[in-house]
């Protein structure tokens, strides 16, 4: 058989942003301390995803202006993570309002897509960052409570 | 980019010795064998050749040998075709938390039409306790159902004393039932295959893990085993499964299954040192890694680990990023997005079932294959473990 005839090609399981993201994530945290002004989680190990984000948000402005991030997940959870750390911090940084209303399918979008079955295990990233802006948004009232 | 391949419990590539076999019925013999004339006959006689030689092997009558389309109909076949042709003499059949699917949704399928599944525990090694399947024997178990290696975690069931179990059942009750079934598609390669010594009433085995190809299983039924055909049509296989046979792919699984018997011995011992070697030190320089299943009661090509805090599908990603092929029992890698149940019957934790690691070798892998994984494994953990949220 001639092997120039077999055909060689094969599709990655994910697009191509997907990859990107996953092999060279951006915004985690990899030190050992983080001054945040918001901390939240979502997702459980039990089911195979669980993500961390802390914020820093600019109170005169409501922009949030770094976020890092941490995931124990597949592929399309760490880079659903990875992606929308960049999203909210991206061109000034994202009104906190906004922030709030992001959402899976979003992300999703900017990662050019993913398989049906990863869209509702994986892209948690969102729920985990709707935490972290109630807390931050308890502590600043406690804090300008005082 | 160096390949290496370690997932050979998913499937093998066709030895070239064997493919030199089939290719003739793929071209010129190409007769229905069904057929009177001389191009039938020629491959009827290279098909009842063929089921000689695996009777031979299994140490069973040719007439107990039935060809089928893949592993997973033979489990089909043995489980329906016995549950639907004996459910008058009783509708209960015993099993195990860790079966292949193929048995598996098929025993689910029947409890929904109203049979009684018993699912035997296993321990945290994988392997059955015998008294409890004595305790689940009852005057109406129609069949027990066992895999003789798994094909996740590799554990061997010890067959000669469950089929011990179940004899002296039948003869304190002066019955024939219950049969007993083994998927031992897992086994072919490195353990026994005869049937007196096993013990075991039907038996299924496959193309596609014993270096021959895929679309080619066997089942070995007990001439007294009355079994229910899925398959009608023109009567082939002793009518129990119908449709033209398939003699390039019949041929190729025979001589697959003589060539792996014929190297069994020794591929035994060279790939249990390849894997005892593996598990040594991926032991030894991963932190928290645990190895699933017996490291005793194992097929010799089995590596099965979990590697805490970290999940299989984003390792299995990295790992093939490297060339390094292998498999995972995570949820993100299935259709059904729980993790593997044959894992979660040896009681580990749902999260460590999610950074399972299966690698399975085979006769092409080296000793310098082991060591660029050990060498890559750890790179990989590191990393993931850095972006992981659980430390």
């Amino acid at each position: 058989m001639d092997n120039n005839e077999i055909n060689q090609q094969e599709d990655w399981l994910y697009s191509e942003i997907v990859k990107d993201h996953f092999f060279n994530p951006r915004n985690y945290l990899a030190e050992e301390k983080y001054e945040a002004d918001g901390f939240g989680t979502a997702g459980s190990p039990i089911c195979g995803d669980l993500m961390k984000v802390w914020i820093r948000v600019d109170s005169k402005t409501n922009k949030i202006i770094d976020c890092k991030w941490q995931t124990f997940g597949c592929a399309s959870a760490i880079a659903s993570t990875s992606m929308m750390s960049i999203m909210i911090t991206e061109n000034g940084g994202m009104d906190l309002e906004e922030a709030k209303k992001l959402n899976a399918e979003k992300i999703m979008a900017r990662l050019g897509g993913l398989p049906d079955n990863k869209i509702h295990c994986s892209v948690l990233g969102h729920l985990a960052l709707r935490s972290a802006i109630e807390d931050f948004l308890k502590k600043f009232a406690e804090h300008t409570g005082k | 980019m160096k390949e290496i391949y370690l997932d050979y419990a998913a499937a093998t590539y066709i030895d070239l010795l064997v493919l030199r076999k089939m290719s003739p019925y793929l071209t010129k013999l190409f007769g229905n064998p069904s057929s009177l004339h001389a191009a039938g006959r020629k491959v009827r006689f290279a098909i009842e050749n063929a089921r000689i030689d695996v009777a031979r092997i299994l140490n069973v009558e040719s007439k107990e040998i039935i060809f089928t389309g893949s592993g997973t109909e033979s489990d089909n076949l043995a489980i329906f075709g016995t549950a639907l042709a004996n459910k008058d003499k009783g509708r209960h059949i015993i099993t195990t938390k860790i079966e292949h699917p193929a048995i598996m949704e098929a025993v689910k399928r029947l409890e929904k039409q109203g049979f009684e599944i018993t699912y035997l525990n296993v321990d945290s090694g994988g392997l059955i306790n015998l008294s409890e399947l004595k305790k689940s024997l009852r005057k109406d178990t129609i069949l027990v159902s066992i895999i003789y290696a798994n094909n996740e975690i590799g554990v061997i069931q010890p067959m000669a004393e469950i089929a011990e179990t179940i004899r002296e059942f039948r003869k304190n009750n002066s019955s024939n039932f219950p049969f007993f079934h083994t998927d031992a598609c897992q086994a072919v390669g490195a353990l026994e295959l005869d049937v007196k010594k096993i013990g075991v009433d039907l038996m299924t085995l496959n193309g596609s893990k014993i270096y021959g190809p895929k679309g080619i299983g066997c089942l070995y039924a007990h001439k007294n085993v009355k079994l229910e055909p899925m398959i009608v049509g023109g009567g082939q296989e002793g009518g129990l499964r119908a449709g033209t046979e398939n003699a390039a792919l019949i041929i190729g699984f025979s001589e697959a299954l003589k060539l792996a018997e014929k190297l069994k011995n020794k591929e035994f011992k060279r790939l249990k040192i390849l894997r005892d070697y593996f598990i040594k030190n991926v032991l030894k320089i991963i932190p928290r890694v645990r190895l699933n299943g017996d490291l005793i009661k194992r097929l010799p090509n089995n590596i099965n680990i979990s590697i805490d805090s970290i999940e299989g599908e984003a390792m299995a990603l990295m790992l093939d990023n490297y060339g390094i092929y292998a498999s995972t029992g995570s949820a993100c890698s299935s259709r059904k997005l729980t993790p593997s149940h044959v894992l979660l019957a040896i009681g580990i934790s749902p999260e460590l079932a999610h950074g399972s690691l299966r690698f399975t070798l085979g006769r092409k892998t080296k000793k310098r294959d082991i060591e660029y994984v050990l060498r890559v494994l750890p790179v990989i953990v590191e990393k993931l473990r850095k972006i992981s949220a659980i430390k």
